[in-house]
């Protein structure tokens, strides 16, 4: 890794204060994002995937606490002027979409002008040729019949034409980092495919890298170069994509591994993992969030605190015993 | 909306228009005391009651007094008002004007105090515009409306004089009606181009509005509160946010155009609820509109009267729900095609 990366993040903690107490629902999470790549994130569900991302974008709810030690975009300080410099750079440099598409739209408003609202945000974009550039955005994410389609209500489209949509307003500006937070649940397994090519080939041909968030470990064996492993709030594993899948190292991504279907990626294998994720509200949780569910555990897994191991270049686990 | 799909919204409101009158037919008939030993006044014997009854027709079964209703009805009538002595119709409409002035001017006043206090209050979740909101919704529906008229007439103008007399839409002492054209003062007076009627009028118009519109304030209030926090919660305005846009364009564009859908539906029910409740404040302003003429009608069990007056009310309430339609077509793509 001798490039510095496009996104750094570096030991950050997250707290939701509720009223049943504090969720501690990430704890020192470190990751980076190479230019040109495909980032994976993945980890059962309540893993803590969606909100490391709203963390980054700055989209966390107003009970959330955030500590992090760093947060660096392309050599800016994500967190600075009280995220002043992040806001004059979401949906420019840093654009996010969502999951179930058909609501993340605005119900009321064409699809066509909600494109062009971003468009005449960031840029000097006179309103005539925004529309122009909208229908070429609609274009580009291959939206069939982009004209008519500029005035479409999300209603009136499909889940996958949503998705698609959403993806052509991210990309509006051309941004540095897309974040896709499980961007194809709820679709069928052709479009699916369709939509996260059209993401591939965007990172392929563009100056654009992404993050791939998904529970659908075969989904990130496909598409994404690297993987990111998350449990209950930590990151326990980073590794190249193959080399994670052939070797994992962590108990808990070979357990992800064992439990992932090998071929259809329609069954959410994540389920059959044994025992449930600690609850993130106990304050007596152990220092590896694992330790309950796993069955390499040794005594040092209960009084120091994680380690973070290279067993290969640019492969990292936090493990006192990994495999 | 297409005009086909309007035309069966109207037709959808047929069967409830019938059932209203049946129901209003009932009701004015349940009512207690008798018109008959009413009109023939306090001096009457048991004959000349037993005539007045029968010129009434209230000596024929339920059921013929029920036909005769109905065919008048069919024939645009709505029979003879008992304590004015003219069409009932024609009392109505002479008097509806004066009824919708007022409600729609304390409408307009809590719409414009409600909405942006709604829409700043879950713009800012806990700060001090959302405590006022919530206690003022609080208050707002704690207080009996005549209650607070009582008190702003006492205070207003017994103690601090800064509004006239509290009897009815114009001094006539001092300013000239002007020729009826719309039968709203505040329009006659500016169409008759006397600016000091108009101010008059608007004198007379200032404390039943507010009162009555205090009444509307939170209902409303609470309607966009609650209604701009589900929007500013959901997911397109996450998208919105996601992608860059500015905080106004968020509020307005985004969360606040979705949540116009629920506001609107609450000013209409608000709207009919106020049409109907003003009879209080009418009473205690001595506005010559439905409402107080309501009151006397039922005080003199005069059926017509009031047979009329629910009947205007329920079209009234039909008219308002159809008009909520078409706004809600307007704002919502969604309703505009679902047909
Ligand atoms: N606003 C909030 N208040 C309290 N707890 C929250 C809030 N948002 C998220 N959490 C908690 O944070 C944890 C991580 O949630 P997150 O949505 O990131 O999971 P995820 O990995 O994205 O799961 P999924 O695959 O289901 O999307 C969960 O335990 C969740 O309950
Ligand atoms: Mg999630």
């Amino acid at each position: 890794m001798s490039a510095p990366p496009l996104l750094a993040v570096e030991g950050m903690s997250l707290d939701f204060r509720t009223r049943d107490g504090r969720v501690k629902a990430l704890d020192g999470i470190s990751f980076e994002v190479q230019r040109g790549e495909i980032l994976g994130i993945v980890g059962e569900s309540g893993s803590g995937k969606s909100v490391s991302a709203y963390a980054i974008m700055d989209l966390l709810d107003d009970n959330a606490e955030l500590g992090a030690a760093r947060l660096d975009f392309a050599g800016a300080d994500l967190l600075a002027g009280d995220r002043s410099a992040l806001r004059g750079m979401r949906g420019r440099e840093i654009s996010m979409i969502f999951q179930s598409p058909r609501t993340a739209l605005n119900p009321i408003r064409p699809v066509g002008k909600q494109i062009e609202d971003v468009l005449v945000r960031h840029g000097p974009v006179p309103r005539r040729q925004a529309k122009e550039k909208a229908i070429a955005a609609l274009r580009k994410v291959r939206i069939p019949d982009p004209e008519r389609r500029y005035d479409a209500y999300p209603f009136e489209l499909s889940g996958g034409m949503c998705q698609r949509v959403m993806i052509a307003m991210a990309l509006a500006c051309e941004p540095m980092l897309l974040i896709a937070d499980e961007p194809t649940t709820g679709l069928d397994v052709t479009t699916q495919a369709v939509i996260l090519d059209l993401v591939r080939d965007l990172v392929d041909h563009s100056r654009m890298a992404a993050i791939l968030i998904t529970h659908d470990l075969g989904l990130a064996g496909e598409y994404c170069d690297r993987v990111v492993v998350m449990h209950a709030g930590h990151v326990v594993e980073t590794a190249p994509v193959a080399d994670l899948l052939a070797r994992p190292a962590h108990p808990y991504s070979a357990r992800l591994i064992a439990a992932t279907p090998s071929s259809a990626s329609s069954v959410d294998g994540l389920a059959s993992i044994p025992g449930n994720l600690p609850n993130l509200l106990r304050d007596d949780l152990p220092l590896c969030r694992f330790r309950e569910r796993c069955d390499r555990a040794i005594a040092r897994c209960d009084s120091d605190p994680l380690p973070a191991t290279e067993v290969a270049p640019g492969h990292l686990v936090r493990c006192w015993r990994p495999l | 909306m297409g005009s086909f799909s309007l035309l069966r919204r109207v037709a959808g409101a047929i069967p409830s228009l019938i059932g209203v009158i049946i129901v209003t037919f009932l009701l004015s008939r349940a009512l207690p005391g008798d018109p008959a030993v009413y009109f023939a006044g306090p001096a009457a014997n048991a004959e000349s009651v037993q005539q007045v009854r029968e010129s009434l027709g209230l000596d024929k079964s339920w059921p013929e007094q029920f036909v005769r209703y109905v065919l008048d009805l069919a024939h645009g009538s709505l029979g003879n008002a008992l304590t004015t002595g003219q069409p009932v119709l024609d009392d109505l409409v002479q008097r509806l004007p004066a009824s919708m002035e007022l409600t729609l001017c304390a409408l307009l006043f809590a719409v414009v105090l409600a909405v942006p206090l709604g829409v700043l209050a879950a713009a800012k979740p806990d700060s001090l515009v959302d405590h006022l909101c919530r206690a003022l919704v609080t208050v707002g529906a704690a207080f009996p409306t005549f209650f607070v008229a009582l008190l702003f007439v006492y205070l207003f103008y017994y103690l601090l004089g800064w509004v006239p007399q509290p009897l009815g839409r114009l001094d006539e002492i001092y300013y000239s009606m002007p020729p009826t054209v719309t039968g709203f003062l505040l329009v006659d007076t500016l169409l008759a181009g006397d600016l000091e009627a108009f101010r008059g009028a608007a004198a007379q118009l200032v404390l039943p509005s507010i009162s009555l519109g205090l009444f509307a304030l939170a209902p409303i209030a609470r309607m966009t509160r609650a209604a701009m926090l589900t929007a500013l919660g959901s997911d397109f305005v996450r998208t919105a946010r996601a992608n860059g846009l500015s905080r106004r364009t968020v509020l307005f564009t985004y969360a606040f155009r979705n949540a116009l859908l629920g506001i609107v539906n609450t000013m209409g029910m608000v709207f009919s609820f106020l049409l109907g409740s003003n009879v209080l404040i009418e009473q205690v302003f001595g506005w010559p509109g439905v409402g107080s003429y309501a009151v006397s009608a039922v005080i003199a069990s005069d059926y017509a009267a009031v047979q009329g007056f629910i009947l205007l009310m329920a079209v009234a309430y039909v008219l308002l729900n159809l008009a909520v339609d078409l706004v809600a077509g307007l704002i919502d793509p969604r309703v505009r095609f679902e047909g």
